[in-house]
């Protein structure tokens, strides 16, 4: 890696830029002729301007090369590459990855690794000291590869020593600039709160970057999906079979299937005892009750999820198969619709019941009050008048945890089953909440892990379940966010 | 009810005392005890599930934490160890540990001849002692070549079924279905515990050792996945709190109210409610296939953690820079501030025991994920430490939740109980993380 080097680089900017600190504050101070006073902006302001000078442009600069100079470089190397270096089974894009790795071994192998003169038994010894030096090859090195690997070399060493200059070179004529504008009469705070206020911003569209990342990434890699396989097939198949050697049905519809129904059931576990215990914690629960549960429920909520998976694991599915699938004749799998469906039904239960007793909360405390009026008992006036009053906003506390229920990983992955569901078999089997059934989190996961050939729609098809998930998510969340806010409104 | 929708005419008409209930009194109080015990019901199951769910865990975790070692005299003699007799370090490294591997099962059989310990139909005595010890043996010599032609003692694991057996995994009758042990190994182990050459005692090992194979988990250990999660932490801290509170002193402070904030405020909250599995995707379309960084690395975890704990740091920041009063910020302007000042000066430290707070519970859920890290190829199989960052942010690592990941898809029943092990020291981390936000928070927290 060049991270060492880089780091020096950093490292000189950040130096110059403290000595531009001091430069600019003593310039000022001399301008004012040692009075402070007579300055339009506190001293420190000066030697802001010039330190912020130099770090900008210089960081921006290395930001955008670091990200440019690799792809431009693939591009000119890859141009290089004769046809015939690109065997029949190969691609364009692994050779390239062989190049990247021969020069990354030449760089470890330092001079002696790469004299001028090519002959077959240099190319055949070199790649025994390549593994030496911790950089397998899955096959032997071309003379192409090689050639191709050394112009990679010197490309990225002089792209390297450009980048340096260049830094640099901004670096100083940021100092420079800055220092010779700096006099008693500049205004320095404006100009450095300024260029913080732009900082500010800067990290506030993080934000929108990090949406639009989300969307493009998955976007782009679902239209080559699309291109190698027909969108019909996917979103109105009904068999989900991949098969790496080709030919793979992949249909969303039986993942759909059992993300849909494994978060029904965890929404039928969580959402009577969330909401009952936030009723009741909210409404009847004496202080001292009220202290321990509340934590409790917590904590429930600060549990990560792996370990919800792995009690299903261990714990709960055994548990569901020996007393109730093997007695009843319902099946004879530990990894279920129910269990990852209980399980994730004990995960919702915190979000449930935080989201309702916040909304239980926020109904008036004078319509309670008219109802006692009335003669009414605390259970009536809950569910006659608090409740209605609050049901808006425990719909939307329900969308949003059917969308944490949808979106979760890992208890599904330890607990529900890698066998999609299979349309053709029959209700029966559709419905039995002991079946092993898989969920499209569960696929994106299976299909994107361990060796993975980003040309095969196998993989790719991950992409596009991932955008389902992400549009069907986004959809229950707008919508639960759009239900709670209008209902907020009514009482504020 | 369906009593309370009858229209007032039909109620009847009460003629008794008011001290004395009528049937309908007695409907709508028995009534109201069945809703309350409903609610009682309902807490009672979800605090019941936090207790079943910890006990599980505890109860098939604990175990990891302590390991059984056995104690052997090991001859390391020179002719089978360095047959040139130079000690020279290429030399001995053609010694490897199908080399060493008789050497122990030689100490084991004279110890048992030793002890004169017998029994009736023993046989492979070797496998009482993990795979992992020849290899152990054979790092030791390398590293100290000058005990060649000596005897040693030396601890070894003993293996996964032995510890099991002290641990309850592993009894009698299931040795006798299992084709990796039999009844006859136990009793052998079992008298050379009572010859004081086995013994089961905590385990260090666990938590510093680094993973292993398949076939050994009595050797395999937490070390790399929590140095992994230390560096992803450390990443995320770095940039997830400079990155947040500047995101958050922008919107709350400066920004006017239109499109372009308003489109801030919708992707935050949106962000904050996207499934983690797709922060995964992001991570490896972007940082991995586009940018190029190293799969498995701690940086690549550590940018994904990071994007996924941006919101809930801001969401923190924003909370408590609004708790302070706009008192302050009248005075700091009225006394001639600008209002970059105002903010930086004032309202920030202020604010500051309400961030950290946020920040540390947003590092505390950024530790426990796992969906996003598999998908980065932190799942690999890694045994070696990474290095010093800089450079070790680049070296692949694994994460303690994937870890336990991992541990969960191997077969052997062995590796259950570490996974819920590693559990342990995941929930001790999360415990001392929250616990010291909230301890920061009861400590520096002001009411105004």
């Amino acid at each position: 890696m060049t991270a060492v080097p880089l780091l020096w680089l950093i490292l000189i900017v950040l130096a110059l830029a403290a000595v531009g600190y001091v430069a600019g504050r003593s310039r000022a101070m001399a301008s004012a002729g040692g009075n402070s006073r007579a300055l339009h902006s506190l001293p420190g302001y000066y030697g802001y301007n010039v330190a912020l000078t130099v770090l900008t442009p210089a960081f921006g600069l290395l930001a955008l090369w670091l990200l440019i100079q690799p792809v431009w470089i693939d591009m000119r190397v890859s141009a290089l590459l004769p046809d015939s270096a690109i065997a029949d089974s190969s691609t364009r894009d692994l050779v390239m990855s062989d190049v990247r790795r021969v020069a990354e071994g030449l760089q470890i192998l330092g001079a002696e690794g790469a004299p001028d003169v090519v002959d077959t038994s240099f190319l055949e010894g070199l790649r025994d000291r390549l593994g030496n030096v911790g950089v397998a090859l899955g096959s032997e090195i071309d003379a192409a590869v090689y050639r191709a690997a050394l112009s990679y070399q010197d490309m990225t060493r002089v792209g390297t020593g450009l980048m340096w200059a260049a830094v640099l070179l901004a670096a100083v004529g940021g100092f420079a600039l800055s220092y010779m504008v700096t006099n008693k009469d500049f205004r320095a705070r404006n100009t450095v709160e300024r260029g913080i206020l732009i900082v500010l911003i800067g990290a506030a569209s993080i934000a929108i970057l990090t949406t639009l990342g989300i969307v493009l990434s998955m976007l782009f890699e679902t239209r080559n999906f699309f291109a190698d396989y027909p969108w019909q097939e996917f979103f109105f198949g009904t068999n989900w079979a991949p098969d790496f050697r080709g030919n793979s049905e992949l249909a969303i519809l039986p993942l759909l299937w059992g993300t849909l129904y494994i978060s029904l059931v965890a929404l039928i576990v969580a959402v009577p005892i969330g909401l009952f215990a936030a009723i009741y914690l909210s409404e009847y629960a004496s202080n001292r009750v009220r202290a321990v549960a509340k934590p409790a429920i917590e904590i429930l909520a600060g549990i990560p999820t792996i370990v919800y998976g792995l009690f299903a694991l261990i714990t709960i599915g055994p548990m569901l198969r020996d007393y109730f699938a093997l007695p009843l004749g319902l099946g004879e799998s530990s990894s279920s619709v129910a269990t990852a469906g209980l399980v994730m039904g004990i995960m919702l239960i915190p979000f449930v019941s935080s989201l309702s007793d916040d909304i239980i909360n926020s109904v008036p405390q004078s319509l309670r009050d008219g109802s006692y009026g009335l003669g009414a008992t605390q259970s009536e006036t809950i569910r006659q008048v608090v409740m209605p009053a609050a049901l808006p906003g425990i719909v939307g506390a329900i969308l949003l945890a059917a969308s944490r229920a949808i979106g979760e990983t890992m208890i599904v992955v330890l607990g529900a089953g890698a066998a999609a569901a299979q349309f053709n078999r029959g209700l029966g089997e559709l419905v039995n909440p002991f079946e092993a059934m898989t969920t499209v989190t569960v696929k994106i996961v299976s299909q994107l892990t361990g060796d993975t050939d980003f040309a095969s729609p196998e993989t790719l098809v991950a992409f596009a379940l991932g955008l389902t998930l992400f549009v069907i998510t986004l959809g229950l969340n707008v919508l639960a966010l759009w239900i709670v806010r209008r209902y907020r409104e009514q009482y504020e | 009810m369906t009593d309370m929708t009858a229209s007032p005419a039909e109620a009847p008409r009460r003629n008794g005392s008011l001290l004395t209930a009528d049937d309908r009194t007695r409907r709508r109080n028995a009534a109201e005890r069945r809703f309350r015990v409903y609610g009682m019901i309902a807490v009672g199951l979800a605090v019941l599930a936090l207790v079943f769910l910890l006990t599980s865990i505890i109860r098939n975790g604990a175990g990891a934490f302590m390991q059984t070692y056995i104690t052997l005299e090991v001859a390391l003699p020179e002719d089978k160890l360095d047959k040139s007799g130079t000690r020279d370090i290429e030399e001995l490294k053609k010694a490897t540990t199908f080399t060493y591997s008789p050497l122990i099962k030689d100490a084991l059989e004279a110890k048992i001849a030793e002890e004169g310990i017998e029994i009736e139909g023993l046989s492979k005595e070797g496998d009482l002692i993990s795979k992992e010890a020849a290899a152990q043996l054979r790092n030791f010599v390398l590293a100290n070549p000058e005990v060649i032609g000596t005897t040693r003692e030396f601890e070894f694991l003993a293996s996964g079924r032995i510890d099991g057996y002290y641990k309850g995994r592993v009894t009698m009758a299931t040795a006798e279905l299992d084709g990796n042990i039999s009844p006859e190994q136990l009793m052998l182990a079992d008298a050379l515990k009572e010859a004081g050459a086995l013994e089961t005692r905590f385990n260090w090992a666990f938590i510093t050792a680094p993973d292993a194979s398949e076939n050994r988990p009595e050797a395999s250990g937490l070390g790399v996945a929590i140095l992994g999660s230390f560096y992803m932490m450390l990443i995320v801290l770095v940039l997830a709190l400079p990155i947040g509170v500047a995101a958050s002193i922008y919107l709350e402070e400066f920004a006017p109210k239109n499109r372009f904030t308003d489109l801030i405020e919708v992707n935050i909250s949106n962000l904050a409610a996207v499934p983690s599995i797709v922060f995964g995707i992001l991570g490896l379309a972007i940082f991995i296939n586009f940018a190029g960084l190293p799969q498995s690395a701690p940086i690549v975890g550590g940018l994904v953690l990071t994007l996924m704990t941006l919101p809930t740091i801001i969401i923190a920041t924003r909370a408590s820079l609004k708790a302070v009063p706009p008192s302050i910020r009248e005075a700091a302007l009225g006394v001639g501030a600008s209002k970059m000042q105002t903010v930086f000066h004032h309202v920030l430290p202020l604010a500051a025991p309400g961030i950290l707070t946020g920040t540390i519970i947003g590092l505390a859920q950024a530790l426990g994920e796992t969906a996003p890290l598999l998908l980065i190829g932190m799942v690999a199989f890694v045994r070696e430490y990474p290095a010093a960052p800089p450079e070790g942010f680049f070296d692949p690592a694994s994460a303690l939740p994937v870890q336990v990941y991992n541990w969960t898809t191997r077969s052997d029943p062995a590796f259950v109980e570490r996974a819920s092990g590693a559990i342990i020291v995941l929930l001790v981390f999360l415990l001392i993380m929250n616990t010291l936000a909230i301890i920061l928070r009861r400590r520096f927290e002001r009411r105004w």
